[in-house]
């Protein structure tokens, strides 16, 4: 009898700590935030210990885990790894996903018009104004391009999507890296901005002759007219699950300190050109093990079983050899002890 | 007669008043109301001053340059908001020209020829108007207003303007619903009820006697109106305006979805501009350090105008209330 109290006891004290330490926060990226909550949710159902995950921004994601508020931060542009020594922080990858140019021209149709990346940043740049420029006309032989000035339309708030988007163009094209160059938010040269991807999207189908740039699920989800573009391989890709899957397959992620990745034009034969990964972000040394161990305990949840909610989301998963990289990494978070919180 | 009773008589009598019950209350009730009124002035000044030394950085940085210079570039940290200043200013004064004739005309009818029975269905309704999230006003501008002030107005004036006239530089933009001139519209549509509202209370403010004595002498109903009850709500009506440009001036979300949010001075009535509000709105959750600072000069700035055009209304309901 007095055994089986104390079990009782021991268990409820064991349980009583496992939901204080459970109760698990992030805060970061807006972009992967649906395919985490997402799995937050089966998570829960799962293995009854929640996750709590705020989508509050990229910037503000790396200034929360600065701070030590959340136990995870979240960001669409990842540190690179002198920052993140600096910060005593480690990062890694969850999700990718690809950024579409997308466009209104009556009568041509999704896919029927080509694009490379020097001539989106003349577009962006203001250099080509018309549809039936010469230039654009000599990569789409055989399409009636009309007879339309091009209205560029960009995101108005700071986000990844034109952090990935610029960050292509200034790879493209030394006058945008000179120029306008690659961060958040820019001093677009020509344009309108529409917040959100849902804003950039009404501009776009609202005005005739548009050109934008959206997350590919909302490119895919409103049936949006997009472009082939032209490769490192030089070869013309569609916008699709498979061409960012090759775009991350094809990345040398164990060259890359930090897992600082860009996966822009990347060398796959069917790889997307403008695909990014979506990151988190740790505390090196974690101040209570348990919490460092639970949120890792997420992550390898999400990788082993999230793959089907990524997919119906539009995200593309990890290739299996990267998550394994991944989880190589996670040695270097350790305890107060020093001794890794994940094994 | 109990003791007690007799000795408070004499009291009374030696012209001493009874403490009254609830006395005892009186300290805290005062100490209650003064905590919350200084706790107000504390939490606006403390918003002021937070915004200065947040924003310090930017303003000692580019000077005057902040308020005069259009440049805004996040990558090179070069910031000037003359673009969301001039914006801001233009915005807020074409909603109170739009807005204005409407809400007086809604203001006029409701007190001076609304049969009783509409008197409350429509009141009701001015109410309902105000209380509508700008965010709702935001999605069904774009997506609702947008085409169809294209398609309607846009494109039928740009196509009408004779090449190389004043009329087609104030025209010029990009013909899709939005810009500075669709955000203004936009505006007009949410400070409306909010002005209809405070002109209808100042006009039913005015003394029975005052406008029967004008029909009396047989004005119309509208020389009653013109020559009678507006002169006599004239500075209240001001206060009004002001409380309504006040509103306009710090709208977010609903402009931040229509004007277009292009840094720099708008060309023309269908470019594309940004406001104050929209651009801190829009650039906030990303920013950089400096970036972060230049917003909260800007935060400044609006809070300057705001509270200019607030202390003008206050000193006009003032003189109002001395007539």
């Amino acid at each position: 009898m007095k055994t089986l109290f104390t079990a009782a006891i021991a268990a409820a004290v064991c349980f009583g700590g496992i939901a204080l330490a459970a109760d698990l926060s992030g805060a970061g990226a807006t972009f992967p935030a649906p395919v985490y909550a997402k799995w937050a949710e089966a998570y829960k159902t799962q293995t009854g210990n929640a996750l709590n995950y705020q989508a509050i921004g990229s910037g503000g994601g790396v200034k929360q885990i600065n701070a030590k508020t959340v136990d995870f931060g979240a960001s669409d542009k990842p540190l690179t790894a002198d920052v993140l020594a600096a910060d005593g922080l480690q990062q890694f990858p969850t999700v990718v996903g690809g950024v579409v140019p997308v466009m209104n021209l009556p009568g041509i149709k999704p896919g029927e018009i080509r694009i490379t990346g020097p001539i989106l940043a003349d577009i962006y740049r203001g250099i080509r104004t018309k549809w039936n420029d010469p230039v654009i006309a000599s990569y789409n032989r055989g399409v009636k391009l009309p007879d339309m000035p091009i209205t560029v339309v960009h995101r108005s708030d700071g986000s990844g999507t034109t952090f990935l988007f610029t960050s292509y163009l200034s790879l493209q094209a030394p006058h945008w890296k000179s120029g306008p160059g690659a961060s958040d938010s820019v001093n677009w040269p020509v344009g309108i901005g529409g917040k959100g991807n849902d804003g950039v999207a009404a501009f776009v189908k609202q005005t005739p002759g548009a050109i934008g740039y959206v997350e590919y699920a909302y490119a895919k989800q409103n049936h949006m007219t997009y472009a082939l573009m032209q490769n490192k391989a030089k070869r013309w890709v569609a916008p699709d699950a498979g061409a960012f899957a090759a775009a991350a397959a094809g990345a040398k992620w164990s060259a890359a300190p930090g897992f600082y990745l860009l996966l822009l034009d990347q060398p796959g034969a069917n790889a997307w050109p403008i695909t990014g990964a979506t990151f988190i972000l740790m505390h090196s040394r974690q101040e209570n093990a348990q919490t460092g161990h639970d949120v890792l305990a997420f992550f390898d949840w999400a990788y082993k079983n999230g793959n089907p909610a990524a997919e119906a989301l539009d995200y593309v998963p990890l290739p299996d050899p990267v998550k394994s990289l991944v989880r190589a990494s996670w040695k270097k978070i350790v305890g107060a002890d020093g001794k890794p919180v994940w094994h | 007669m109990p003791p007690s009773t007799i000795g408070r008589t004499a009291a009374v009598g030696a012209h001493r008043r009874p403490t009254p019950r609830g006395s005892a209350f009186e300290p805290l009730f005062r100490a209650v109301c003064f905590s919350a009124a200084t706790a107000l002035l504390a939490a606006l000044g403390g918003v002021l001053v937070s915004l200065a030394i947040g924003g310090w950085p930017a303003i000692s940085r580019f000077g005057l340059g902040f308020i005069t210079s259009v440049t805004w570039d996040p990558v090179q940290d070069v910031y000037g908001a003359a673009g969301p200043i001039v914006g801001t200013l233009i915005t807020s004064a074409l909603a109170l020209l739009f807005a204005l004739p409407i809400a007086a005309g809604v203001a006029f009818f409701l007190v001076e020829l609304c049969p009783p029975i509409l008197r409350r269905p429509i009141g009701t309704a001015v109410e309902l108007l105000a209380g509508i999230p700008s965010i709702v006003y935001g999605m069904w501008g774009l997506f609702v207003f947008a085409p169809v002030f294209s398609k309607w107005v846009e494109l039928p004036a740009m196509s009408a303007a004779p090449a190389g006239s004043t009329w087609q530089t104030l025209v010029q933009g990009i013909p899709n619903g939005s810009g500075i001139l669709a955000a203004s519209i936009i505006l007009a549509v949410m400070i409306l009820p909010f002005m209809a509202a405070t002109l209808r209370e100042l006009l039913m403010a005015v003394p029975a006697q005052v406008r029967e004595s004008a029909y009396g002498l047989g004005a119309t109903t509208g020389e009653v109106v013109m020559k009678v009850t507006l002169p006599y709500v004239r500075r209240g009506a001001i206060g009004a305006v002001m409380l309504g440009l006040g509103r306009a001036l710090g709208e977010t979300m609903a402009v931040t979805f229509i004007i277009g949010n292009a840094h720099g001075l708008p060309k023309g009535m269908f470019d594309a501009g940004s406001t104050i509000a929209s651009t801190i709105a829009n650039e906030f959750n990303e920013a950089g350090p400096l970036q972060s600072s230049a917003l909260l000069a800007l935060g400044l700035v609006l809070f300057v105008i705001t509270f200019t055009v607030l202390a003008l209304a206050r000193l006009l309901l003032r003189d109002q209330a001395r007539l």
